[in-house]
């Protein structure tokens, strides 16, 4: 069984503990910059977009530079943002985006992801 | 630590307690029920990952590993998409500090809270420290006007640790077992989780802002720069991470429309997941 990324698991460890710990641990930390948590903030959302969006959007052929790619996995990511932003509920999301992927690759109307 | 901004929280002052809004025992048994529903989304959630970091061709002990060590849903599920397309280490370090970076901003709205907790369970405590902990906790204390310890290991431990990593080895199992997972749609999950989870977080025009203007950085990185650099198209990612909120600042303030600043009662309920709502009524988390 693999083990390599337990590594990783470690280093994601490292730079995860010290923002969990540091306000717990260091007194007085209740209080930063503007600046700095107007950022924060805003990174959360801008780096699970662009990772939803190059997992849709780019495919990358053996032989070749990344290609835009457009297909069935647009309906199926559309229709999860849309369930989460109408009823607030991501497990539906994903249910409904899956079924979605199933069906219209079960019915030949979408291809199989390369893989 | 700067004294012209306003505090993260409206923790009380030490050896006082802030107005309570309900008895210790009627909060206790609501933490427990929100606690219930936050255990059944972090179950579905935890087996989902499971599945994917399966399919990815994590090993049962890896995907464990990731769940026990790093705990933290959507730098794990990021983890899987980083894996997957081979980017180096340094830069998932780098994506994983800035995703999980917001965990500070928790850990110093509860810090005021944990200052009479002896300081080696407050280190425990750090590790614990999700975006559904907080929601618990933080609303917990500030309808009883106090800390509650206890509170904070029911909300941490019980309705996410053991759930998400008993259903992570259910999801990492299952996914072994199956042949085609494209057939069952598995793929798709990553990316919709993404979106999805991405959208619980958008509070305001410079979050939307910031989210598009990511997305839209990192596919063009990924089809254009990543080619002429001879660079991975997955450092999109870090760039439209970087890049991103840096033009989400550019919204001035007036136009934010933010429904959710820290420090409000609106800004506990935003940092839930989207699962489970953990509020529904008017008094709801502070």
């Amino acid at each position: 069984m693999s083990t390599e990324l337990i590594p990783l698991a470690v280093v994601m460890f490292a730079v995860t503990y010290p923002s969990r710990a540091l306000g717990l641990l260091a007194p007085g930390l209740d209080r930063l910059p503007r600046g700095a948590i107007a950022y924060l903030q805003l990174v959360g959302p801008a780096v699970l977009a662009a990772l939803a969006a190059v997992a849709v959007m780019v495919r990358t052929p053996d032989n070749g530079p990344p290609v835009f790619a457009i297909g069935i996995e647009w309906v199926a990511v559309l229709a999860c943002l849309g369930i989460v932003l109408w009823r607030r509920n991501l497990l539906l999301g994903l249910v409904v985006a899956v079924a979605i992927v199933v069906i219209a690759r079960g019915t030949g109307f979408a291809a199989l992801p390369p893989s | 630590m700067r004294e012209d901004v306003p505090a993260l929280t409206e923790a009380p002052a030490e050896g006082s307690s802030a107005a309570a809004t309900a008895s210790p025992e009627e909060s206790r048994r609501r933490l427990i029920l929100e606690a219930l529903g936050i255990a059944v989304s972090a179950i579905g959630f935890g087996f989902v990952y499971g599945l994917s970091a399966r399919q990815a061709g994590f090993s049962p002990l890896e995907a464990m590993a990731m769940s026990t060590i790093v705990f933290a849903g959507a730098a794990q599920f990021a983890a899987i998409g980083y894996v997957a397309a081979g980017l180096a280490w340094p830069a998932i370090a780098l994506l994983t500090l800035l995703l999980n970076a917001r965990h500070l901003l928790y850990s110093a709205a509860l810090g005021p809270w944990m200052a009479g907790v002896p300081r080696p369970r407050r280190a425990v405590m750090a590790h614990l420290l999700t975006d559904e902990a907080f929601a618990l906790a933080i609303g917990h204390f500030r309808r009883i006007g106090r800390t509650d310890e206890s509170g904070y290991w029911i909300g941490a431990i019980a309705s996410t640790f053991i759930p998400w990593n008993l259903a992570t080895l259910a999801g990492v199992y299952a996914g072994g077992s199956i042949a085609d997972p494209a057939l069952l749609g598995i793929d798709i999950i990553f990316p919709a989780a993404m979106i999805g989870l991405a959208a619980g977080l958008i509070s305001g025009r410079r979050e939307l802002v910031a989210a598009f203007a990511g997305a839209a950085i990192a596919v063009s990185w990924a089809l254009f720069a990543s080619s002429a650099f001879g660079l991975e198209p997955s450092t999109g990612v870090v760039v439209g991470g970087v890049v991103g909120p840096l033009l989400g600042l550019l919204v001035p303030a007036a136009l934010a429309s933010e429904r959710a600043p820290l420090g409000t009662p609106a800004s506990a309920e935003r940092f839930a997941m989207p699962g489970t709502r953990v509020d529904d009524d008017a008094e709801g988390l502070p």
